[in-house]
C-alpha cells in the first residue's frame, strides 16, 4: 500500500517537473532562423564548391595551368586546358570546368594548388533541374563576380 | 430594444421561439467553428514556443490567417470515397462526431442567462451527448475498412469506457455536494470568491482537489488528448480512426476533437472552478468563464507538448488501478460527510 501511494506521488511529481521544464522553454528566446527572410552567417571555413581567388594585381585568377588540382582530385571532377598565346612564355588557362555532381568537397585541390588560386565558395543555395547546371565554368564565374 | 423584444415575445411567441433557435444555432456554430480554427493556431504557436520556434507566421500577421488557409484547403479537396467502405456510415460518422459536439453546447451556460436551453438535467445531457462521440469514431473506423482504423477504434472504445467510470464517480461525489444537475445552479452555488469554488470546498470533502485532478485527467482521456491520444497515435496507426478520411470528413473529425476539448474545459470550469464567478467576488461575468476555459485549454496543450504518449497498458492501469479506487474513496468520504453534516 505504501509503495502504491509512493508510486502515485513520485509519478505526479515527475509530471509536474516535466511541465515546469516546458514552461521554462516557452519564455526562452527563439533559436530558429527565419530562413528566406534572414540568412544565417556562413562560417569562414565553410566548404562550398571550389572557386577562383580574385587576384587584384592581374585583375584575374592566379592559375598557372600546372594541372595539380586535376591530378590530385580523387573524383576526377576537374578538367582544365591551357593554351600558349603568341609571344607568351607560359601557358594561359582557357578552360576550367568543375563537375560538381561528382565532387566530394574534400579540398585536396585547394591544398595542392601551388599559387593559391583556388578557394571554397560560400554558396549553398544549389538547386537545379538538370545535371548540366552543376558543371561550373570557373573562369566564367570569376568574370561574372562583382 | 428590450421592451420591444418583450412586446414581440408576448404577441408572437412562436416567431420569437424560432428566432431564438436560429440565433442560438448560429452562435454555437460560430463559436465552435472559430474555436476549432483558432485553437489549432494557438496550439501550433504554443508548440512552437515550447520547441523554441515561432510557429505559423507567414499567412497574415502572426500567422493569424493560417486557419483560414487550412480551412479553404480542406474544403476544396475532393471528397474521396475509398473502395469497399460502408458509404452511409462512412459519410455519417464525421457528422455524428460534430453534431454531438455541437449538442453539448446547447445546455452549457456561458454566463447569467447566456445559455441556449437551460435544462435541469443539463450535466446529464452533456455526458450523454459526449459519449456518442465515441460511437461516431467507432462507426467511422468500422466503415472505412482499414486495419489501423479498427485498432484505433478498439482503443478508443476501451479507453472511453475505462475513463467514463472515474469521471462519473467524481461527478457523483460532486453532485452529492451540489445537490443539482442544473449547471446554472451549480455555478450559482459557487458565487463569492475562489474559496467557494467546488475545487476548494474542503469542508464538503477533503479530497475535492484530488477529484478535480481526476476529472481533469479523465477529460484528457475522453477527448483523446496527449498523453492519452492512442486513438490517433500517428506514429503507430497513421491517423487512427481518420486514416481513410480526407477533405472535410477529416475536417469535421478534427473540429469535433477541438470542440470536445472546449466542452471538457468548460465543464471543468463550471463544475470545479466557479464558472463565471470572479475569484475575488467582483464583476462576475462570461469573461471569467472564458478566461478559465482558455487557461485550461492552454494547459491541455502544454501537457500535449510536454509528455510522450503512454502505452495502452499504462493508460488502462492508470484508470483501473489508480483513478477508480481514489474516485471510489472520494465518493465514500463525500457521502459520509454529507450524511453526517
Amino acid at each position: 500500500m505504501a509503495a502504491y501511494i509512493k508510486s502515485i506521488l513520485v509519478g505526479t511529481w515527475s509530471l509536474i517537473a516535466g511541465l515546469a521544464i516546458t514552461l521554462r522553454f516557452v519564455f526562452k528566446p527563439v533559436v530558429t532562423c527565419q530562413y528566406p527572410h534572414a540568412v544565417p552567417k556562413i562560417p569562414d571555413r565553410y566548404r562550398g564548391h571550389i572557386d577562383f581567388v580574385y587576384d587584384p594585381a592581374t585583375c584575374s585568377h592566379k592559375c598557372i595551368v600546372c594541372g595539380m588540382c586535376q591530378k590530385t582530385c580523387p573524383s576526377g571532377c576537374i578538367s582544365l586546358e591551357g593554351e600558349k598565346l603568341e609571344g607568351a612564355k607560359k601557358k594561359t588557362l582557357s578552360v576550367y570546368q568543375l563537375n560538381f555532381t561528382t565532387c566530394s568537397l574534400c579540398g585536396l585541390c585547394v591544398e595542392a594548388c601551388p599559387t593559391g588560386a583556388l578557394t571554397f565558395s560560400k554558396e549553398y543555395n544549389l538547386a537545379g533541374f538538370d545535371e548540366k547546371e552543376y558543371h561550373f565554368d570557373l573562369i566564367k564565374r570569376l568574370q561574372e563576380r562583382p | 430594444m428590450l421592451s420591444y423584444l418583450n412586446y414581440l415575445n408576448d404577441t408572437m411567441p412562436c416567431l420569437m421561439a424560432i428566432l431564438r433557435l436560429i440565433v442560438c444555432i448560429v452562435c454555437i456554430l460560430a463559436f465552435v467553428g472559430l474555436n476549432a480554427a483558432y485553437l489549432v493556431w494557438l496550439e501550433r504557436k504554443l508548440a512552437g514556443r515550447i520547441q523554441r520556434r515561432i510557429g505559423p507566421k507567414e499567412v497574415g500577421p502572426f500567422g493569424l490567417l493560417q486557419p483560414l488557409a487550412d480551412g479553404i484547403k480542406l474544403m476544396t479537396k475532393q471528397l474521396f470515397l475509398p473502395d469497399g467502405i460502408d458509404r452511409i456510415l462512412y459519410l455519417l460518422a464525421p457528422m455524428l462526431v460534430m453534431t454531438t459536439a455541437f449538442m453539448c453546447f446547447v445546455t452549457i451556460p456561458f454566463g447569467e442567462g447566456l445559455v441556449a436551453r437551460e435544462l435541469d438535467l443539463g450535466l446529464l445531457a452533456i455526458f450523454a451527448f459526449a459519449s456518442i462521440n465515441v460511437l461516431g469514431l467507432l462507426l467511422g473506423a468500422w466503415a472505412s475498412r482499414n486495419k489501423y482504423s479498427m485498432i484505433s477504434s478498439a482503443r478508443v472504445v476501451s479507453q472511453n469506457v475505462a475513463y467514463e467510470i472515474p469521471m462519473l464517480l467524481v461527478v457523483a461525489s460532486l453532485l452529492m455536494v451540489t445537490g443539482t444537475l442544473n449547471l446554472h445552479d451549480i455555478v450559482a452555488e459557487q458565487a463569492g470568491g475562489f474559496w467557494n469554488w467546488n475545487v476548494l470546498r474542503l469542508n464538503a470533502s477533503p479530497l475535492m482537489p484530488v477529484a478535480f485532478l481526476i476529472f481533469f485527467v479523465c477529460t484528457l482521456a475522453e477527448t483523446n488528448r496527449t498523453p492519452f491520444d492512442l486513438a490517433e497515435a500517428e506514429s503507430e496507426l497513421v491517423a487512427g480512426s481518420f486514416t481513410e478520411y480526407g477533405s472535410m470528413g477529416f475536417g469535421l473529425f478534427f473540429m469535433g476533437e477541438y470542440a470536445n476539448m472546449v466542452v471538457g474545459s468548460t465543464l471543468i470550469s463550471i463544475l470545479f472552478l466557479g464558472g463565471w464567478n470572479c475569484p475575488f467576488g467582483i464583476f462576475p461575468g462570461p469573461h471569467w468563464l472564458f478566461l478559465k476555459l482558455y487557461a485550461l485549454i492552454s494547459t491541455v496543450m502544454w501537457i500535449r507538448w510536454t509528455f510522450p504518449r503512454t502505452t495502452f497498458y499504462g493508460l488502462l492501469n492508470l484508470s483501473w488501478k489508480v483513478l477508480i479506487p481514489i474516485a471510489l474513496v472520494n465518493l465514500l468520504i463525500t457521502g459520509a460527510l454529507v450524511k453526517v453534516f
